[in-house]
């Protein structure tokens, strides 16, 4: 018996709901950014898997296109912790007021 | 078959754990783990510079990233590695609604016509590594990337150049460098002066 394509649908909904209770339930800036990475990978696991579906490697080059753009926030959004968080005593997103503008 | 349920139960456990982890350093590692296992999973659908790409730049780039500014933050006063992990008050409705609808997409996809759909055979036999024209083989990317979806590509590098640049002005040094003939002499009064002290203060 084959692995079907929900099974793959099923296994990434279930990683990105995993990632949206990280962001949801952690007050850690860190651990917030981090399950933004697991729901990224979700959202790739998933184009893997409709690009080997349909035979056509534009899901795979969409990919690349999201791991890249993850690279790219994953590096501002710890630049943003690093400076924010560099004279805090707290790591704690809620205290945090200084981004209010 | 076994190998996707290995690799499934490795990823959903690994992701708890991610979240779950006291200290963030517990969770890079338990994010570790889930990118690799995600990795083989890319490289059982074919898609081998993709997997090839995951270990390299998520777990080389990113999850360094992330240790090194651990590392940074908690080296000052305040231990950074024991972040508050106070539950918010809409924890419970949040893990109800997310279950809630977590079952109800199941239940959508097994009575949807995803759940009858195989995959297709990939035709034939795998040429050697570098084959255009197999699919997922790293020239059929290639060929991809640099043809068809060379703006894509190009876009990619404005976008990487983009976040490279607020970096710098983000966490950068704020005093501006400026390089002026009076600034050059100062430094070289300085150091002519430090020469001469002989290393004494």
């Amino acid at each position: 018996m084959a692995v079907s394509v929900s099974s793959y649908v099923g296994l990434a909904s279930v990683m990105f709901f995993i990632g949206v209770a990280g962001v949801l339930l952690r007050r850690n800036p860190l651990v917030m950014l981090m399950s933004i990475e697991l729901m990224f990978n979700a959202a790739n696991l998933l184009f893997m898997a409709f690009s080997r579906f349909w035979l056509h490697n534009d899901g795979q080059i969409f990919a690349f296109l999201v791991i890249t753009v993850a690279a790219a926030e994953a590096a501002i959004a710890l630049a943003i912790v690093v400076t924010v968080f560099r004279a805090e005593k707290d790591v704690d997103v809620d205290q945090v007021r200084s981004l209010h503008g | 078959m076994i190998g996707f349920w290995i690799l499934g139960t490795i990823i959903i456990a690994s992701a708890i754990w991610t979240i779950s982890a006291k200290k963030p350093v517990y969770s890079v590692v338990g994010l570790l783990a889930n990118f690799a296992a995600l990795a083989a999973m890319y490289l059982t659908l074919n898609a081998e510079f993709l997997a090839v790409m995951q270990i390299i730049v998520y777990s080389g780039a990113i999850l360094v990233l992330f240790v090194f500014v651990i590392a940074l933050l908690s080296s000052g006063v305040a231990p950074f590695s024991q972040g508050p992990n106070r539950l918010p008050k809409i924890a419970l409705p949040a893990i109800a609604f997310g279950f809630a609808s977590l079952g109800f997409l199941m239940y959508a996809l097994s009575h949807s016509m995803l759940s009858y759909a195989r995959f297709p055979r990939t035709g034939g036999n795998l040429g050697p590594v570098g084959t255009a024209g197999v699919f997922g083989s790293v020239a059929d990317f290639g060929k991809a990337l640099f043809t068809v979806q060379l703006l894509p590509f190009e876009v990619t590098a404005l976008i990487l150049m983009v976040a490279v640049i607020g970096v710098i002005l983000l966490a950068g040094d704020q005093t501006p460098y400026v390089p002026s003939r009076k600034r050059a002499g100062q430094v070289e009064r300085s150091m002519r002066e430090a020469i001469l002290r002989g290393g004494k203060r």
